[in-house]
């Protein structure tokens, strides 16, 4: 049993940890683990998004008309940037399994300045929602050609939706960044693409949020 | 490091889990399953007693009509620690935590969980959970009972409501690493052989449980948050003063909460197949059906949150279909009562401590399951909902069942777990003191609830002819209490001083009993496992002498035990 345990390793060799047989044993359990977990953020989002359903069918038209105060623009730009970061780790993740070691750190530093940059444009419209007083607390001072109440749920959505999502994406930087290091680092754990293909799969699935959210509150017809 | 001790392991044969390193820091960051499990069942015991000290004031509250030992809000306040308590940091790690984390990989023949240093994390999230909620209580305690409705929860409760969320929120995601443990561990680390159809059906029921936990609790962890964001931030997704649905969150907690009440029940029905099979020395009569009515479980649990709600404003419509799905639950319910007590017919039933607990577990999941169908039913609930019908119903099955399919777990799997026996004598008389207790506390509960008593009343007296009821109940709670701190003492005294367990005290089958020492080494086993047989693979009592066959390998091993001494 001990032969398969971690303090063996040699470096260029694959790390197998105590508790599995082989390589490809350790392999399965680590996709099988992560898909798992992204069934849990599916449900994480889930609820939100069927209150999201529940009030739009109730308030039409006041979620047209708030979607057209949100900046259309700035939105649209934070898409292509986290379609062209999911790229990006999708390459990080190809040179990762050919041991292309330097283009894949590049690719994946790359992909943390994408995250940075979807971050700082966020920062950008929730400031330029709380100067214009629609921050949906007591304060709340809403706008004068959309119902007072269900425009403040409207933006209470908005802000707990795209919040949670700033949280995942703060989340993907941290571990991106982690990789980067470990990798560098030559750690054992890392011995392979796999740990690039399981944090893929997380921003994958952050982008695929971001997906959703973007025609949910910023394209909606009347 | 691990590595290491199983090679000490097989050098020494008498090295296992629990003395193969001695420090603090050994039992703090082990990556043990079998250690985090013990540390599991140290901390769910500890919540049990503060969960158990605040039932006690709101039954001594209670003997009197008039409110005389608390004031209102202490007595809200101790009904939902009480909840709060026993629910997210008892029952729902109870078993699959603690027990599941020790049986479950040796059942498959694994050397550990599939992700160890998550199962580790997982119990610093209940323990900071734990400590929150602690935090809470020390700081003024919350009022909104377990189920944190709003606008109450929301709008107008001004206690430490905020702090209790942010700690279940924690519990929840150290329940979904579990969960998620467990699944993996379950697809990827069998044992060659051992194929799904040959798997205990504890880990069928644990793997059910998974499932729930994995779908059900990000839901609640949502939910909750949207009423952390609304009274911290001011964030309100279910303020009914901006056109929110106060409902809505009714709904979504009970989208979760109604699968919790399986993921406390579940791994329990998982325990008790294995007792009653391993001391009747048969096998679980229709082990697939068996099997399956766990996933039927798992899957109508998720389809029946609206029964909570028939008068939460609720479309009559709506109940009746809610109605019709619940009253199916009964279904693979019944399949299981009836399996296990075809599996005792003609059985060789030995009444050990386990067995006693198991058999207490009939009974009382039999009256819990049963009044669950008169709440099934629409109108009978319209009477019986918020009365103490509904809290005895539910006591049923999340103590009745959950919490005495866990003492028989404990006392089931002690001596794999700490190689030490308990004294047999005392083990039988707490289950039968637990089972009298247990049932002189809730059953008047039933008589009050259908009399009209309205659940979480702090007084009553406009009704004084309700207050033999609640004496009656009070008394009962009594002799519970002194039956749940008997296993305290003769199993600290195991501990100390018990006689030395056998690798296989109650000659059962499975992998733990057959192929792993009392106590298991590091990696559970010393040599590679392979499956060859079926789980419980008693030989059938239905041939010729059948039930002789024990007796006869039961008097062989006397002799060999005493032969060796």
């Amino acid at each position: 049993m001990a032969e398969h345990a971690a303090h063996h390793h040699e470096p260029g060799e694959d790390v197998v940890f105590g508790q599995y047989e082989t390589i490809e044993q350790q392999r399965e359990s680590y996709i099988v683990g992560m898909w798992t977990f992204l069934v849990t953020e599916v449900m994480f989002f889930g609820g939100l998004f069927l209150v999201y359903t529940l009030y739009r069918w109730k308030y039409a038209e006041v979620w047209h008309g708030m979607s057209l105060h949100l900046n259309f623009w700035l939105g649209g730009i934070n898409t292509a940037v986290l379609l062209l970061s999911s790229f990006s780790v999708a390459w990080a993740v190809q040179r990762a399994q050919v041991g292309d070691t330097k283009n894949q750190i590049r690719l994946l530093w790359f992909t943390v300045a994408c995250a940075c940059t979807f971050l700082v444009i966020k920062f950008i419209e929730y400031r330029e929602k709380i100067v214009h007083g629609l921050y949906p607390d007591w304060a709340y001072q809403g706008l004068p050609d959309v119902e007072f109440g269900p425009s403040r749920l409207f933006m209470s959505l908005y802000f707990a939706m795209t919040g949670l999502h700033g949280v995942h994406v703060l989340v993907g930087i941290i571990v991106i960044t982690t990789l980067i290091f470990m990798t560098k680092a030559k750690a054992p754990s890392i011995s392979d693409y796999i740990p690039t293909e399981m944090v893929a799969l997380y921003w994958h699935f952050v982008d695929l949020v971001w997906i959703f959210l973007y025609p949910l509150f910023y394209l909606i017809p009347a | 490091m691990s590595a290491t001790a199983t090679t000490t392991a097989r050098a020494h044969p008498e090295k296992n889990y629990l003395n193969a390193d001695h420090t603090i820091a050994s039992w703090l960051l082990t990556t043990d399953h079998k250690r985090i499990a013990v540390l599991y069942l140290i901390s769910v015991t500890f919540f049990f007693f503060i969960g158990s000290i605040a039932a006690g004031l709101v039954r001594l509250e209670l003997t009197s009509s008039q409110g005389l030992l608390l004031t209102s809000e202490a007595y809200n306040k101790m009904f939902s620690a009480h909840g709060v308590v026993m629910i997210f940091f008892f029952l729902l790690p109870s078993i699959p935590a603690a027990i599941g984390n020790f049986v479950i990989p040796i059942q498959i023949g694994a050397r550990d969980l599939a992700f160890p240093r998550l199962n580790l994390l997982s119990w610093y999230l209940y323990i900071i959970a734990g400590g929150l909620i602690l935090f809470a209580l020390a700081g003024g305690g919350f009022d909104a009972g377990w189920t944190f409705y709003t606008p109450l929860s929301s709008l107008y409760s001004d206690t430490q409501i905020t702090i209790a969320l942010v700690a279940i929120f924690i519990a929840g995601f150290s329940s979904i690493f579990t969960g998620l443990n467990f699944i993996v561990t379950v697809h990827k680390m069998r044992a060659p052989g051992m194929t799904w159809f040959r798997m205990p059906l504890m880990v069928w029921a644990n793997y059910a449980t998974s499932l729930l936990m994995m779908l059900g609790t990000p839901v609640v962890a949502i939910t909750l948050f949207l009423v952390v964001l609304e009274r911290t931030l001011g964030i309100g997704i279910f303020s009914a003063e901006i056109g929110g649905d106060p409902v809505l969150f009714q709904h979504m907690f009970w989208f979760y909460s109604h699968p919790a009440v399986y993921i406390m029940v579940l791994p329990g029905m998982g325990v008790i197949s294995e007792l009653i099979s391993a001391f009747s020395k048969r096998p679980v009569f229709g082990y697939h059906f068996v099997a399956f009515s766990s996933l039927a479980i798992a899957g109508l649990g998720f389809l029946v949150w609206g029964h909570h709600m028939f008068i939460s404003s609720q479309s009559v419509y709506l109940g009746v279909i809610f109605s019709l799905i619940t009253f199916l639950v009964a279904v693979p319910s019944a399949i299981k009562v009836f399996n296990w007590a075809f599996t005792m017919y003609k059985g060789y039933v030995e009444f050990k401590t386990p067995m006693v607990y198991a058999i207490a577990f009939l009974g009382l999941f039999l009256i819990g399951g049963l009044t669950g169908l008169f709440l099934a039913a629409l109108d009978t609930d319209v009477h019986l909902t918020g009365t103490y019908f509904i809290v005895a119903h539910f006591h049923y099955v999340m103590v009745g069942s959950s919490t005495i399919a866990f003492l028989g777990a404990v006392h089931f799997w002690w001596p794999k777990m700490f190689g030490k026996m308990y004294n047999e004598f005392w083990g039988t008389l707490s289950a039968i003191v637990i089972f009298a207790g247990f049932n002189f506390t809730f059953f008047p509960q039933f008589i009050l609830g259908y009399l009209g008593m309205p659940r979480r009343y702090h007084y009553y007296f406009f009704e004084p002819a309700w207050e033999v009821y609640n004496v009656m109940s009070t008394m009962g709670a009594s002799i519970l209490a002194i039956g749940f701190l008997m296993p305290a003492f003769y199993l600290t005294a195991s501990l100390l001083n018990g006689k030395k367990a056998p690798q296989n005290p109650w000659g059962a089958k499975g992998l733990e009993w057959e192929k792993a020492a009392s106590p298991p080494v590091t990696f559970n086993f010393s040599e590679p496992v392979v499956v060859t047989e079926p789980a419980y693979n008693y030989p059938s009592a239905d041939r010729p002498g059948g039930a002789m066959v024990h007796q006869l390998d039961q008097l062989d091993e006397d002799i060999e035990k005493l032969e060796g001494d």
